[in-house]
């Protein structure tokens, strides 16, 4: 079917001001264009520096369902190449991480390329004179480091800069909670496949009318399991990160949510479900020491919920983890859920984070599996063919349409209209 | 105590899980009893690296205590598993500290619905002898592919 590739007018008429046409979640020809508009166009996450320190190092990723390796260059700088072969197509490397030495061999006719990608060497080189190989090197793809997080874009769109604007600011109050100001991915990653498609994912993030409900069997019980107990026993560590999933619509609506051009977005703009942690003495020492007490203060009281980086990332400063989407089909999508350790923090601060991740964003995750549940039934409810549209009207006002950057109440779903917004722009 | 009793026990275990009495099989846990799923293999630190699962005694009533709930929305329709077991070897006897040390390879499959997985994985059970009988103090299950991207797994391995 080639119902909105060459029919500008019907695609964007999927995105209404406070609705979306299905289409936009189940429609196989829509994901195939986001994948070469939205997904192409704008910056998407591909891994952290700290994952490639010394050159040659590599990890590999898929981004708009692409192969991409991000490797570290022998002049020290890390590069984003194309994981094709330039002769037949082969992936010159397979494994997610490891290192490559000074050059990447095809595994299936040996070309081989420097690790910025430039064609060093072909075996039997005289018989290939006038082979037509688009500069037969690997692709390089346009890329910018911030902070650590290196995002590509792949084809023509807004500069870095210009397409995350002040949002960054939440990648910033993650890597300041290090003493060091640095960061480095730790303890692995948790791969959790989704059938659904990857929007119901990173809409859900700030969509904070569902946790008291979705989350009731989970937090719920965790919060009758601890009931009755003495108030001088210190509270586990699980019970503190699962029980505010259970916290009452004024938590959510008090916490506001702020949003951005171009999608970006984040709720917890007052206090988030990380507010109440127990105090790490010696890690806010660390802290007060790096930063004095002022700056200190101000890095730890910002405590915000989940930043979406529109449309691949989604980061949360407070407990130093990030989630990837890495869209594979209409209905299928895996999610990377990573952990950070603060560098110059005390070893507890990369038990809690590494704690949290497995509570929520594990296969095994009672969190987690509520949350799917939920994703998964709306893909299957959306053949329903009596209703073509999905509600985003709460707390709609059309005098947003008018603005950037806005700030609100917490269960708002600003997020999702936001987000549709530069969906539409993109996908032009 | 006996090859056959260690052995004995093991298969129980598995049994309360399939047939979901999971009030039984929870006490089978010493009070400072962890039930581990690691992520990759070999893993040695549940702490400072990710994991599938890793529960304490309080997470693992967390989990049977929610399955009870009818707001479980994942468990509508209810999961269902067997496991299928290889004969359990003893690693490791210490008859004089009541420690014991099985190894289960065993294989897992998971229904819900219209939807079945299966896995491959070995069950190392740390058992410890107590005045009611064998008890669990570690449960670590290495799931073959543990690093692969996988589905939701609702029930115990």
């Amino acid at each position: 079917m080639t119902r909105y590739r060459n029919d500008s007018r019907a695609l964007q008429a999927l995105v209404e001001p406070d609705r979306v046409h299905r289409d936009v979640y189940i429609d196989p020809e829509v994901f195939q264009l986001e994948m070469e508009r939205l997904w192409s166009r704008t910056w998407i996450y591909v891994g952290h520096t700290s994952q490639v320190p010394q050159a040659g190092d590599f990890i590999t990723a898929d981004i708009a369902a692409q192969p991409v390796i991000m490797v570290r260059h022998t002049d020290g700088k890390v590069r984003v190449l194309q994981n094709r072969c330039a002769h037949k197509g082969t992936k010159v490397v397979y494994d997610y991480a490891g290192n490559t030495g000074k050059t990447f061999r095809c595994p299936y006719h040996a070309w081989t390329y420097r690790t910025d990608g430039t064609l060093l060497h072909i075996p039997l080189k005289e018989g290939y004179q006038g082979t037509r190989v688009n500069g037969a090197g690997l692709t390089p793809v346009t890329h910018e480091t911030y902070r650590g997080f290196v995002f590509a874009q792949l084809a023509d769109g807004p500069g870095f800069r210009e397409y995350f604007g002040d949002s960054l600011s939440s990648i910033d109050n993650l890597a300041d909670r290090s003493p060091e100001g640095e960061l480095e991915i730790a303890g692995g990653c948790l791969r959790y496949l989704h059938n659904c498609n990857w929007k119901m994912f990173v809409e859900n993030l700030n969509d904070t009318m569902h946790p008291m409900i979705v989350h009731a069997s989970s937090a719920g019980t965790a919060k009758k399991l601890w009931e009755g107990k003495p108030a001088d026993l210190p509270k586990p560590m699980a019970i503190e990160q699962y029980a505010p999933f259970a916290n009452d619509y004024k938590f959510f609506d008090d916490m506001g949510v702020r949003v951005y051009p171009h999608g970006h977005g984040f709720s917890g703009v007052n206090f988030s479900i990380h507010s109440a942690y127990s105090s790490i003495p010696e890690y806010e020492a660390a802290m007060k020491r790096a930063y004095g007490e002022e700056r200190a203060k101000q890095i730890l009281g910002t405590v915000r919920h989940n930043t979406v980086y529109y449309p691949s990332l989604t980061i949360k400063g407070a407990i130093q983890s990030i989630r990837v989407a890495r869209p594979l089909a209409a209905d299928k999508t895996v999610l990377e859920s990573w952990t950070f350790r603060l560098k110059g923090a005390p070893a507890k601060l990369l038990e809690r984070t590494v704690m949290y991740n497995r509570l929520i964003n594990s296969p095994m995750s009672v969190v987690g599996h509520d949350d799917l549940h939920c994703y998964r039934s709306a893909q299957e409810g959306l053949a329903a063919q009596g209703n073509e549209w999905v509600s985003l009207h709460r707390n709609f006002d059309a005098a947003e349409l008018e603005k950037g950057e806005l700030t609100c109440n917490g269960t708002s779903e600003i997020s999702m209209r936001n987000q549709f917004r530069a969906w539409r722009e993109f996908m032009q | 105590m006996t090859e056959a009793e260690l052995a004995r026990f093991v298969i129980r275990e598995a049994r309360l899980i399939d047939e979901r009495r999971l009030d039984e099989w929870y006490e089978l846990f010493t009070e400072d009893a962890y039930y581990w799923v690691p992520l990759v293999p070999g893993q040695t630190d549940a702490l400072a690296h990710n994991s599938l699962a890793y529960e304490d005694k309080l997470l693992l009533k967390l989990r049977i205590e929610r399955m009870k709930q009818p707001t479980a929305y994942s468990q509508k329709p209810q999961s269902r598993c067997l496991h299928v077991l290889q004969t359990p070897e003893v690693e490791k006897s210490d008859a004089a500290r009541g420690e014991f040390l099985t190894r289960t390879p065993f294989l897992y499959t998971e229904t819900r619905g219209d939807e079945s997985q299966r896995y491959a994985a070995v069950a190392w059970h740390t058992l410890v002898s107590s005045a009611s009988g064998l008890r669990i103090r570690l449960k670590r299950v290495d799931i073959l592919n543990a690093d692969s991207a996988l589905p939701s797994i609702q029930l115990f391995l």
